[in-house]
């Protein structure tokens, strides 16, 4: 019971993570109905650009820990927003309209380039940081098993929620978010009422890829190491949770995030830590047998 | 953003400047973090590191690499559009089609060439084991493409899990190899039927998903397998996989230092060399390859093949034509995993030794790419998409670290320059000859 | 249509439900060999819904869609796949918005047609591989024929040329060519003159009273242009909302007080139903 207590607490903190990442995946492929390989690097590189700005931070003597997790998210952000831009204008703008493989495959390339640059300028080997937020709420003890809830957590849950409740606001009440949702549904339509698409497509990508560098400052923290591998994995497990909630569905995304979190953990738990993406990717494919178009995702009929 | 600007020939000097400058500033943003910080490892604490000049350098070669490049594409579109306006003009679009209609017999003559090389190549680089092991290498990749390409160019099916394939075929040798005694000919056609298994296996529960939903399935079946490969100790290993594998024998003659059984080299009295297994692995391995060709080429040209491509095209229209269109996809998903399959048994009795490693997700990436890249569908495309990707690493050797970094450039590069592949165009399987016209 | 001969198709009380939307109710139809039946009614009176239903690609949530077949007997097309409506039934379909193989040049997409009897020829590919002379006649057989449809359709200097490639009005007579080369019982075309000039209409309307009464193929035909229903059909069946509102001749049709209320309020009814009346 405690044990369970506690990877449902671990499950919704890993299921936060792999949400925000996910909503890149799912605002990339609603917009121009592409896989964006390359989004899981955009959240490493975010989490290398968080070590970088907590050792510079930590040089400088500012030890304050809500000012520095603030300087930290606003710089990461940023940056990471412009690499967001840069991969799309690089390797996605130019093929526009081109076969709908031509994309994926420029974005698999991008996906290898940048772990491959990360590596060369920032190292290959693990980089840990001191621990930022310490300590934690111990909830409740069950014979000597303590069930703990940790700042991190906290953090990661309010900061997710708060993403969440500000994302759909800006999707269904603000202009940006009426465009974005207009392109999704006809590009060709949006631009002849004079939208800028591709001005909508770069935001959509700087905004994906705002989410994800708050996802690998939050990682940063909750696990001190970051290593220019951590995009791949993190990635697949994403874009899983966004096909599984349904691709191009916010809150599916969310929920996705969320299930695939916690269904590692309590495998992993329970059952066995080895096989634990066995786990995740046989339900991935069970759900699509019986739910082609994922939990949340409008099904599609077959239109003859 | 001035990076949008429309390319015309006559853009001012102080519009180029700005142009380039505005490259500059985000070649600069995008540096800070990643050129111009590092942290480094010391005493257990990490450390702040600078590197302003490669910053400064960085931005520099983005600001005249901008220029240059702008320049280079304004000069090439304008000689275009004027070589386009003269030959409207002078009605000379005739000769561009006939020259592109003669394209056709070139690229049959290409093929033919490239055959002629590959088969002689081993005759004059029979003393340098680097270059038959790297040809046999592409050779490798040239089998998995056409492989793939029925799956993925044919088919249409987005499959990201191919490697899947390739491993069960290199495990099943591994395993029948090493634990029963078989032989690689014994064990090839058994590889190649649990491939097919495992790709029905694959493709029942996927019958119903499209695009990228079935790009995902298929990339998590692929890392299914190779968790499972990592874990199931008994069975494959584990991490440390399967070795000493047999090698393969020449119908019978093995090719190794002379001892009591007739040898390859005692048989044919050569005198024995180790080099005569390389050479023998790299004509096996185009041998294999070259029947995969034949064998996908002729099947394009069946009923099934024609019903892959129009699958591919409409599924919905395929129905009405009275296709089941699940027989015609597992069908795809079963031949295409085979072929993988072959390839498998190959690479194991090759290395000797298979683990988990040689079979990751990064692996079907390539794969998918050289089909891709070539062209979807093109059998020659393939062939020249894998000599791009093997090779390119090659040159750069003496840069160890930056092979990686310029196979994923290439990747991304060959796809915006050619978004339809190196070899777009598609030939049809038959042609209507009118009464009395020549063939 | 005469009361002797049983109908070779009878619709009866068919229903789709949509969740909310009644996209089909409770209509009955008979559709007589060796004629050409008409389906008009207003956009969205459930028209491409109802060929849905009868090829397969849609369950019906009720009522039943039987083929009299000269060989097989009574079918019920509800009951079958939609690959095998086309196959065994061989009632065949075509689509309102064009869906040819549009990189496989023309001749391929009516061999693709042909798949199932060319398949079998193959044997399992097998013969093909080896090119067993069974399979090479097969191939030329079902080459001639397709050739044969291309030659009377008009298509044959296309035929090497990407169905996508060509231009709308001839991508429309590609896509009949291809279901003919099915061997149809019964050819549904939907909007089969979408697009077309009137002389390509003309040509559309020759074409199918060619079929029905040389060939003996009987077609279900949906269409928005009058000008080719009412000069076509001999039967025509009136859908508004799902509903069958009426039925008979053009003639009774086009009189038919329901028809013209549902067509276009009272006004302009006249001169929609009676093309030939119009400056």
């Amino acid at each position: 019971m405690a044990l369970a207590l506690q990877q449902l607490i671990n499950g919704l903190t890993l299921g936060a993570v792999y949400g925000l990442i996910a909503i890149g995946y799912t605002m990339v492929y609603g917009i121009i109905g592409m896989i964006n390989f390359a989004h899981g690097d955009i959240y490493m590189v975010s989490a290398f650009i968080a070590v970088t700005v907590f050792t510079l931070l930590a040089t400088f003597g500012i030890s304050s820990v809500p000012l520095a997790l603030l300087l930290v998210l606003i710089v990461a952000v940023l940056f990471t927003s412009v690499y967001g831009w840069t991969v799309e204008r690089l390797a996605y703008r130019p093929l526009r309209g081109a076969t709908r493989l031509a994309p994926l495959i420029s974005a698999i390339g991008m996906s290898i380039f940048l772990q491959n640059m990360v590596q060369l300028t920032q190292g290959a080997r693990v980089k840990p940081i001191p621990p930022v937020l310490v300590g934690g709420i111990d909830l409740l003890t069950v014979d000597g098993f303590t069930v703990r809830l940790a700042y991190t957590q906290i953090l990661i849950v309010i900061v997710t929620v708060a993403l969440m409740a500000g994302f759909t606001w800006l999707i269904t009440r603000t202009s940006f978010g009426r465009q974005q949702r207009s392109c999704e549904q006809d590009r060709t339509m949006t631009a002849l009422l004079g939208i800028n698409v591709d001005r909508t497509i770069s935001l959509t990508f700087m905004l994906g890829a705002a989410l994800a560098a708050v996802a690998g400052v939050m990682v940063t923290v909750y696990y001190g190491v970051v290593d220019f591998f951590i995009g791949f994995v993190a990635g697949i497990k994403a874009f899983t949770a966004a096909v599984l909630g349904g691709i191009g569905s916010l809150p599916g995304a969310m929920l996705g995030g969320l299930l695939i979190g916690l269904i590692e953990a309590f495998w992993a738990a329970y059952l066995s830590a080895e096989y634990k993406d066995v786990a995740t990717f046989s339900i991935l494919i069970l759900v699509l047998m019986f739910r082609p178009s994922g939990l949340l995702g409008r099904p599609e009929v077959e239109k003859v | 953003m001035a990076t949008l600007v429309l390319a015309t020939h006559s853009i001012s000097p102080a519009a180029r400047f700005k142009d380039a400058a505005t490259v500059a500033f985000i070649a600069l943003l995008l540096g800070i973090p990643m050129i111009g910080l590092t942290t480094v490892d010391q005493g257990g604490a990490l450390r702040i590191a600078t590197r302003w000049p490669t910053l400064f350098a960085f931005v520099a070669a983005a600001f005249a690499g901008r220029l240059v490049l702008r320049y280079a594409i304004d000069q090439f579109k304008a000689r275009k559009l004027a070589h386009e306006r003269s030959a409207a003009a002078t009605a000379a679009a005739d000769a561009v089609a006939d020259s592109r209609r003669a394209g056709r017999p070139l690229l049959t003559w290409v093929g033919w060439a490239a055959l002629g090389v590959a088969l002689s190549l081993p005759v004059f680089f029979a003393d340098n084991r680097y270059v038959v092991d790297t040809a046999t290498t592409v050779l490798i990749y040239v089998m998995l493409g056409w492989g793939l390409n029925v799956v993925v160019g044919l088919a249409g099916l987005l499959d990201l899990g191919y490697v899947a394939f390739y491993a069960v075929g290199a495990y099943t040798y591994g395993i029948l190899g090493t634990q029963f005694g078989w032989g690689f000919w014994q064990a090839l056609p058994v590889a190649g039927a649990m491939a097919a298994t495992f790709g029905i296996i694959l493709g029942w529960p996927t019958l119903r998903l499209r695009g990228d939903y079935l790009a995902i399935v298929t990339l998590g079946f692929g890392e299914i397998i190779r968790v499972i490969l990592v874990n199931w100790t008994e069975l494959s290993g584990g991490p440390n996989g399967i070795a000493s594998i047999p090698r393969p024998s020449f119908f019978g003659l093995e090719l190794k230092p002379p001892g009591d059984d007739p040898t390859f080299a005692s048989f044919f009295g050569l005198e024995y060399s180790p080099s005569q297994r390389i050479i023998f692995l790299y004509y096996l391995i185009l041998a294999l390859a070259l029947i995969t060709n034949v064998f996908v080429s002729r099947m394009r040209k069946l009923p099934i093949g024609r019903a892959w491509e129009a699958m591919r095209e409409d599924e919905i229209a395929c129905k009405a034509m009275g296709i089941n269109a699940r027989n015609v996809k597992l069908s795809a998903f079963a031949i295409g995993a085979m072929l993988g399959g072959f390839a498998g048994v190959f690479f194991a009795a090759r290395m000797g030794f298979i683990s988990p490693e040689s079979f990751t997700f990064s692996e079907s990436a390539i794969i998918l790419a050289i089909v891709v890249l070539g062209g979807m569908g093109s059998q020659l495309g393939v062939v020249l998409a894998s000599l791009v990707l093997v090779l390119l690493p090659e040159l750069g050797r003496d840069f160890a670290e930056y092979r990686m970094l310029l196979f994923g450039a290439a990747m991304v590069l060959i796809m915006v320059w050619k978004p339809g592949g190196i070899l777009a165009h598609r030939e049809p399987t038959m042609r209507y000859v009118a009464d009395g016209e020549k063939r | 249509m005469s009361a002797a001969t049983a109908p070779l198709l009878s619709v009866e009380r068919l229903t789709m439900r949509f969740g909310g939307l009644l996209a089909i109710d409770d209509m009955s139809l008979d559709v007589a060999g060796r004629q050409i039946t008409g389906v008009i009614g207003p956009n969205g009176a459930g028209k491409t819904t109802f060929f849905n239903c009868l090829t397969g690609f849609y369950k019906p949530t009720d009522g039943s869609v039987r083929l009299n077949h000269p060989q097989r007997g009574l079918m019920r097309l509800e009951a079958l796949p939609s690959h095998q409506v086309a196959h065994k039934a061989q009632v065949v379909r075509t689509f309102q918005n064009i869906r040819l193989f549009p990189k496989m040049t023309v001749l391929e997409n009516l061999m693709v047609a042909q798949h199932n009897a060319l398949q079998h020829a193959s044997r399992f590919s097998l013969a093909g591989l080896f090119g067993l002379s069974g399979y090479r006649q097969a191939e030329k057989k079902a080459m001639d024929k397709a050739i044969g449809w291309l030659k009377r359709l008009d298509l044959i200097d296309k035929a090497n040329t990407a169905a996508g490639d060509l231009p709308y009005g001839m991508q429309r007579r590609i896509e009949i060519a291809r279901a003919l080369c099915v061997d149809p019982l019964l050819l549904c075309l939907d909007e089969p003159a979408a697009g077309l000039n009137p002389r390509e209409s003309a040509e559309l309307n020759e074409l199918l009273k060619h079929l029905a009464r040389d060939e003996g193929i009987a077609i279900l035909l949906i269409e928005h242009d009058m000008s080719v229903v009412m000069n076509v059909s001999d039967h025509i069946c009136v859908l508004n909302y799902g509903r069958k509102i009426a039925e008979g001749s053009p003639t009774q049709v086009q009189q038919d007080p329901n028809v013209i209320k549902a067509y276009l309020g009272e006004d302009d009814a006249d001169e929609q139903l009676h093309p030939e009346a119009r400056p």
